[in-house]
């Protein structure tokens, strides 16, 4: 992904003629969304905890560094070392030291979407490091060569009989058998084996309680719970934002987050953790670790719009919910975060140049922003990423990247027009008359007739039809 | 790294002075307004937790090791592992015929315990310090004395749920039973046995925790 800037059209245009792929996505999409709305059918409830939850989101960014430093003092008073990472590559070389002073050959992972940022499974192969995804989904994933296409249901674009092909050809004595029971025992089998014999266990995070010095994790199976219990070393990696000020703060997440990314009133385990093993328990990791990793996040918290970004949950519901995610899938961002969410992060994590086309990739319908548990503006930070990416010298990463010549002297030509009522019925008078004869290949025109229809210009302009009408002052 | 550190936090103090934000006041009534009448608790977690294919058994305070007992045996379950230095696992032992189900203290180091629980032990027994009726959760509080592997190793988990020990919300049970100042090393909501839908949407259950779990009512 570091090497040359991917392609989203491209990738969409593949996703697109790919039958089985949107048959996938648009199932599963369509039962998520018809979950979650069950779980929301008390408007009054949703509306009430949804604002407590934005708020709560809110108390934490106002409070960042504060709150930062206080879940240091407190991790640390607990027993969990607490690092600090500015870049991926620094994430990295912490989590590689430690793994070294564990001598560490085996690493189980539970799902975490930052570790995903970092690239970090690649990292730890490339020093020789066994390093296993134990979330049924990540697993198949990681099996299968390739990314999540989705940050809750990771392997959401596979259905059983091309999940049950990978298995057969990449575990020993698989029998081909499409029944997801099987599927999962067999995992369920070869991953026990891992988590006992694992050296070190890693995890994500949810939420970070600076009050408690505490680590929230939410999961279904129990390979979280596995992870960061069973090995005698933890490492939990977390995005800057994700600390809230207190313990009560974590019911409202806790509340909305499930329901909103799966429709279930809860997952399976909530798991707190406080430290590692101490002096007489007879279980848990001797060593927790915190990764605090920055990436961007500290430019983005910069600017006074852009920081909603990080209010995130990480619920994927604005996936679900996207009329472009669905139809495209979550690789065509090529992306770790994608859908409405990744949209607007990515950019801002990676850079416009690099990133510039992911933005456009939005009806701007608004789908996202309805059911955003933590009220997130996202279409509205689309917009300004919009407007970053040809604005050079902006809040954003390579701003000004997508900025173009033509593309600016038509803006300009357009306003002076709009600004002038002799140019603007001149102006509309010349394409009411010669616009149907302008080849659809014009350049700029171009780039929309490509994929539509060129608009046929009506005869009349509406000033002129309502002057007809008799309407004053047009 | 704390020059990472210094220069993260002194980044992210020169925004926030240079644009601080006013959030809105945290109103926690909408959750608080939960609530259920106390005898419609218990039937409620039922519900939700069998929902999820959570197993429930009734005993009172004189024979809940006798219940326990007699459904291990009906279940063919050899091997229970429990905690022997608390008050149920003292309970739990006295007068135990382990003619159907032999018991295993966990009283050593997980590193000692390790393949037993792994691979031959089948079920683990663990107290409760409560349950929450908005959801359906147990609250599990791992001690010195009762690890955090019994409830997550062993294929079936049994859970001893005190009838009347049930909360409305996680918030309330949290500030009831003031969290806040002594969060031990784990603390755990589990609102039923291990499960999935990773592949294709459909639910499975006992991926990698429990396969089964199971409440044991104590009523009172």
């Amino acid at each position: 992904m570091d090497g040359n800037a991917p392609d989203f059209a491209a990738a969409s245009r593949a996703a697109l003629a790919d039958p089985q792929l949107r048959g996938n996505f648009r199932r599963a999409m369509d039962g998520l969304m018809s979950k979650r709305a069950a779980q929301f059918a008390d408007t009054g409830e949703w509306t009430g905890v949804r604002a407590l939850a934005a708020s709560v989101r809110l108390r934490a960014l106002s409070k960042l560094p504060e709150l930062l430093e206080t879940l240091e003092k407190n991790c640390t008073r607990n027993g969990i070392t607490v690092h600090w990472a500015a870049t991926t590559a620094d994430a990295n070389a912490i989590a590689l030291d430690i793994l070294h002073k564990a001598n560490a050959k085996l690493v189980v992972k539970g799902k975490s979407m930052v570790t995903e940022e970092m690239h970090l499974n690649a990292v730890l192969e490339k020093d020789g490091i066994e390093v296993l995804e134990s979330d049924l989904g990540e697993y198949i994933v990681q099996l299968d060569g390739t990314m999540p296409s989705h940050i809750i249901m990771p392997a959401i674009h596979l259905n059983t009989k091309q999940i049950a092909h990978l298995f057969k050809r990449k575990i020993k004595d698989a029998e081909s058998r499409e029944d997801a029971a099987y599927l999962t025992d067999l995992a369920r089998r070869v991953l026990r084996a891992k988590f006992q014999a694992a050296d070190v266990g890693m995890s994500g995070v949810n939420a970070a309680v600076a009050e408690t010095g505490t680590l929230c994790l939410i999961e279904n199976e129990g390979n979280g719970r596995m992870c960061t219990t069973v090995p005698p070393v933890h490492i939990a990696f977390m995005g800057l934002e994700k600390v809230v000020e207190k313990l009560e703060d974590v019911p409202p997440v806790i509340s909305l987050l499930p329901r909103s990314a799966t429709g279930q009133p809860i997952t399976t385990y909530v798991n707190m953790i406080s430290g590692p093993r101490k002096e007489g328990e007879k279980d848990g990791p001797r060593e927790v670790h915190l990764v605090i990793l920055d990436n961007g996040r500290s430019n983005i918290y910069a600017d006074p719009e852009l920081r909603d970004t990080l209010r995130c949950i990480r619920c994927g519901a604005c996936m679900n919910h996207c009329p472009v995610y669905t139809k495209v899938g979550g690789h065509a961002y090529e992306a770790p975060y994608p859908g409405p969410i990744g949209k607007i992060l990515v950019p801002q994590i990676e850079g416009l140049e690099k990133r510039g086309a992911m933005p456009h990739a939005c009806t701007m319908c608004n789908a996202c922003v309805e059911i955003c548990p933590v009220k997130i503006p996202i279409v509205e930070i689309m917009g300004r990423l919009r407007v970053e990416a040809v604005k050079p010298g902006g809040a954003v990463k390579d701003g000004g990247a997508k900025a173009s010549r033509t593309e600016s002297m038509v803006w300009s030509g357009w306003a002076a027009m709009n600004a002038s009522p002799t140019a603007y019925r001149v102006a509309t008078l010349a394409m009411s008359k010669l616009g149907n004869a302008a080849p659809s290949s014009l350049p700029m025109l171009k780039e929309w007739t490509n994929v539509r229809t060129k608009p046929r210009f009506a005869g009349r302009t509406l000033h002129d039809l309502a002057r007809a009408k008799g309407v004053p002052d047009v | 790294m704390s020059d990472a550190r210094n220069s993260i936090l002194s980044r992210l103090r020169a925004s926030r002075d240079a644009h601080p934000l006013t959030p809105p006041a945290s109103d926690f009534a909408p959750i608080e307004a939960k609530s259920w009448a106390e005898e419609e608790r218990l039937p409620r977690i039922r519900r939700l937790m069998e929902a999820v294919h959570t197993e429930f058994l009734d005993a009172r305070e004189a024979d809940w090791p006798a219940v326990l007992r007699e459904f291990l045996a009906h279940e063919g379950v050899a091997s229970l592992a429990y905690a022997p230095e608390t008050e149920a696992g003292k309970r739990l032992v006295e007068g135990w015929d382990p003619a159907s189900t032999s018991l295993i203290p966990y009283d050593r180091p997980l590193e000692n315990l390790k393949p037993q629980l792994f691979e031959t032990i089948e079920a683990g027994l663990t107290t409760t310090r409560g349950a929450i009726a908005e959801t359906g959760s147990l609250i599990l509080w791992p001690t010195a004395e009762e690890p955090r592997t019994l409830s997550l190793v062993p294929h079936i988990h049994i859970a001893l749920l005190r009838a009347d020990a049930l909360y409305d919300t996680f918030l309330q049970a949290m500030r009831m039973q003031g969290w806040a100042q002594e969060m031990p090393t784990n603390v755990l909501l589990v609102s039923g046995p291990s499960k999935t839908a990773d592949i294709e949407q459909t639910l499975a259950y006992g991926v990698h925790g429990p396969k089964r779990l199971v409440v044991l009512v104590v009523h009172p």
